[in-house]
């Protein structure tokens, strides 16, 4: 399953470390960051609850650049 | 300029002005010792205090690689070496957070103005949808209409859900679609699709489609979506910049380290003291952070790509993803399906040769013989006519199948057929050397000559294959169901360099097949169809180009790149609109990495200060941005 977040972030790495840190995150098959229109498209693991996974990537995503934000 | 941007970049202007201002006066002032120390403190931490906490907080989630962590040590590095060699020079380390808080500034409005430009370039969205309720206009939200609805476009108006005319009559603006400026009529009962602007008369539309089916809904769902699918460059990019960045920090501790301890060990052309020699080495090193922050690479290729795609779709020509781009940037080989593509797949009296009769009679005859048939054949020779057919003139219609047709026209017998039923009929046919679909007529027992139906090539095909060589294509090749003669025709009259015809619509993918692992490696091969029936060779392709696609779900859905009118002229404009945007792309992966390694590489000598590290990161991202927004102009092309 395929969801598509808002996202704010102010750099261009920055939007790709987040994307990387939603990657390893637990539940999450495949993440891209696309930095020109703020968006975060995740791709879940089968049987896995977004509700449950987002904050989790959120939290991973805080942690490389503490300035972002997923509108979730 | 202020008003375009948002609350953070005018506090970060702010803060930007107070330090610079800050720091030239006390450039002026001259004061000493610690006092002097507090003073250009105060600059310091108004620029970079948010620097320095982002900065915390990622040693506190191990985050050292982070571009403020090396900021906020490089800073922090210089004014230890200010304050150990007791020289006073704040001004560098204050000036370089200046300058880095200068370029992000300057990032961040440049990526926001091109995100606003290139929206407003695909401005399609409609807000409103028309509704009549009580006898007065309601504005609802397109989302809240149901199918089979009427809606009110009125002049001026875009047109906000994809249906078919119920009333009115208008022209349509489609500019905004296929990049075409030359109005389209439409009247009742014609199909509309949403996204053009209603021109000139008020139109009543029933929707046949829900907002979110509609075509604009899905035209700008594939544009804003198209930049999430990225290119082999931009992969590139994100892994450069993962092993850059600690590659240079390790490379700086090393510089701190390693050149002083060598020095000292061997005692090598050394006679000042230790600790000055020592710090100059941190220096070096201290330069190296400022310049290990990989942003100016990192932005200006999305960039260019999101630029690259936003103008190609203003000029009609929708690509679904940056890898497409730079996929489509290599295509030498471009393979055509012919019908639909570079003819106009629509069937047309191309010539009668007449025998004795009047041409216009014999054309009149043959319109009433095939009065009955639905055939595209039929209907184009009725359409040659022109005129509104009187049935009752006709009797005794009889289609042989396979044959034609013979019937009584104004009581005198017609046939009207290929050569089998004229030969079934007794009567010896001139054979034609026209290439197309031949309808032999007998009137009255007589052959009387032949009408010659074939598809029209359109009129920019010929030009579009020139276009293409002059681009730099390889070889263009017409794949094609239709029979070699017509083929070999139109091939040679458009000047194509390969054809294959009586193909199978199977055959043609083991064609495309041939053609794909008989190329180069670096070269592409395009297939290039109507997307109604060739969605296997387009998916096959390395990139399948769809055209006529305004309204075609079909044909969105299985190509690659999708040019929204029929234009043939279009192909070779979205191949000269990838180049272009490819080129920006690689001229800034060169200039950001060749600037970058030049001060690495200066900086380990001793050559570069800290100011030009600053000078070169900031200067390099922006020279890199203002290039990638070159992509976005692609009109001229």
């Amino acid at each position: 399953m395929k969801k598509t977040y808002k996202i704010d972030v102010d750099c261009a790495n920055c939007a790709n470390l987040m994307e990387d840190a939603a990657k390893k995150t637990a539940g999450v098959k495949d993440c891209t960051v696309n930095f020109m229109m703020l968006k975060m498209i995740v791709e879940f693991d089968e049987g896995q609850d977004p509700k449950a996974v987002m904050p989790e990537v959120l939290k991973a995503c805080k942690k490389v650049e503490p300035d972002c934000e997923i509108f979730l | 300029m202020i008003k375009n941007m948002n609350k953070k970049q005018k506090k970060m202007l702010i803060r930007i002005l107070v330090s610079a201002v800050l720091v030239i006066l006390l450039e002026i002032i001259p004061v000493q010792g610690w006092l002097r120390f507090a003073l250009y403190m105060v600059p310091y931490l108004v620029i970079g205090y948010d620097i320095l906490i982002k900065a915390g907080k990622g040693i506190r989630n191990r985050q050292i690689f982070d571009e403020c962590f090396l900021m906020a040590v490089a800073t922090v590095g210089a004014i230890l070496i200010a304050l150990v060699e007791n020289t006073g020079d704040y001004t560098e380390a204050v000036a370089v957070m200046l300058f880095y808080q200068i370029g992000e500034w300057f990032q961040s409005y440049a990526v926001g103005k091109s995100r606003r430009n290139i929206s407003e370039l695909m401005d399609i969205r409609p807000d409103y949808a028309n509704i009549e309720q009580d006898g007065k206009l309601v504005q609802v939200d397109p989302d809240e209409v149901e199918i089979g609805s009427v809606i009110v476009v009125q002049p001026g108006e875009k047109v906000p859900i994809d249906g078919i005319i119920v009333e009115g009559s208008s022209s349509l603006n489609t500019s905004a679609l296929t990049g075409e400026s030359i109005p389209r009529d439409a009247e009742k009962g014609d199909e509309i699709t949403s996204g053009c602007i209603n021109m000139t008369g008020v139109l009543k539309i029933e929707t046949t489609k829900e907002f979110g089916d509609s075509t604009v809904s899905q035209i700008l769902d594939l544009v804003e979506n198209a930049s999430s699918r990225k290119s082999k460059s931009e992969d590139f990019i994100s892994k450069f910049a993962k092993i850059y960045t600690p590659a240079v920090c390790c490379s700086a501790l090393a510089l701190a380290l390693v050149p002083p301890i060598v020095i000292l060990l061997t005692k090598m052309g050394f006679d000042g003291s230790v600790l000055d020699m020592w710090l100059s080495w941190v220096y070096r090193a201290l330069t190296f952070l400022v310049i290990s922050c990989p942003c100016a690479l990192v932005i200006s290729i999305p960039l260019s790509f999101f630029a690259g795609i936003g103008g190609a779709s203003n000029q009609g020509v929708l690509v679904k993803g940056s890898n497409y781009l730079e996929t489509l940037s290599h295509a030498r080989y471009v393979v055509f399906d012919k019908t639909g593509t570079l003819t106009r797949g629509v069937f047309e009296v191309n010539a009668v040769h007449h025998n004795e009769m009047d041409q216009k009679k014999l054309l009149e005859y043959a319109a009433y013989a095939e009065s009955a048939s639905s055939h595209p054949i039929s209907k184009s020779i009725q359409q040659a006519y022109g005129k509104e057919l009187d049935r009752s003139r006709v009797t005794d219609i009889k289609e042989i199948s396979g044959h034609g047709v013979t019937a009584v026209v104004d009581g005198v017998q017609v046939a009207a057929g290929n050569d089998k039923l004229m030969k079934q009929l007794g009567i010896e046919p001139i054979h034609c050397h026209h290439v197309g679909t031949v309808i032999h007529m007998a009137v009255n027992g007589k052959y009387e000559g032949h009408i010659v139906i074939s598809d029209a090539i359109k009129e920019h095909s010929k030009e579009a294959i020139a276009q293409l060589k002059k681009a730099g294509v390889k070889k263009t090749i017409m794949l094609t169901g239709d029979a070699k003669a017509v083929a070999d025709v139109v091939a040679k009259e458009l000047g194509i360099d390969e054809v294959y015809s009586e193909l199978l619509p199977g055959d043609k993918v083991s064609k495309v097949e041939h053609i794909l692992s008989n190329k180069g490696d670096n070269e592409k091969v395009a297939f290039v169809g109507d997307g109604i029936n060739d969605a296997p060779v387009l998916s096959r392709a390395d990139i399948g180009i769809a055209m006529g696609a305004m309204g075609s779900d079909a044909a969105i859905e299985a190509a690659d790149v999708v040019l929204m009118d029929d234009d043939p002229l279009k192909i070779s404009k979205a191949i000269k609109i990838s180049r272009k945007c490819i080129r920006i792309v690689y001229q800034n992966i060169w200039l950001a990495i060749g600037v970058k390694l030049i001060c690495l590489i200066l900086g380990a000598i001793g050559f570069a200060n800290m100011w030009m590290a600053i000078f070169a990161d900031v200067g390099v991202m922006i020279l890199a941005i203002l290039n990638a927004i070159r992509a976005l102009f692609v009109k001229n092309l």
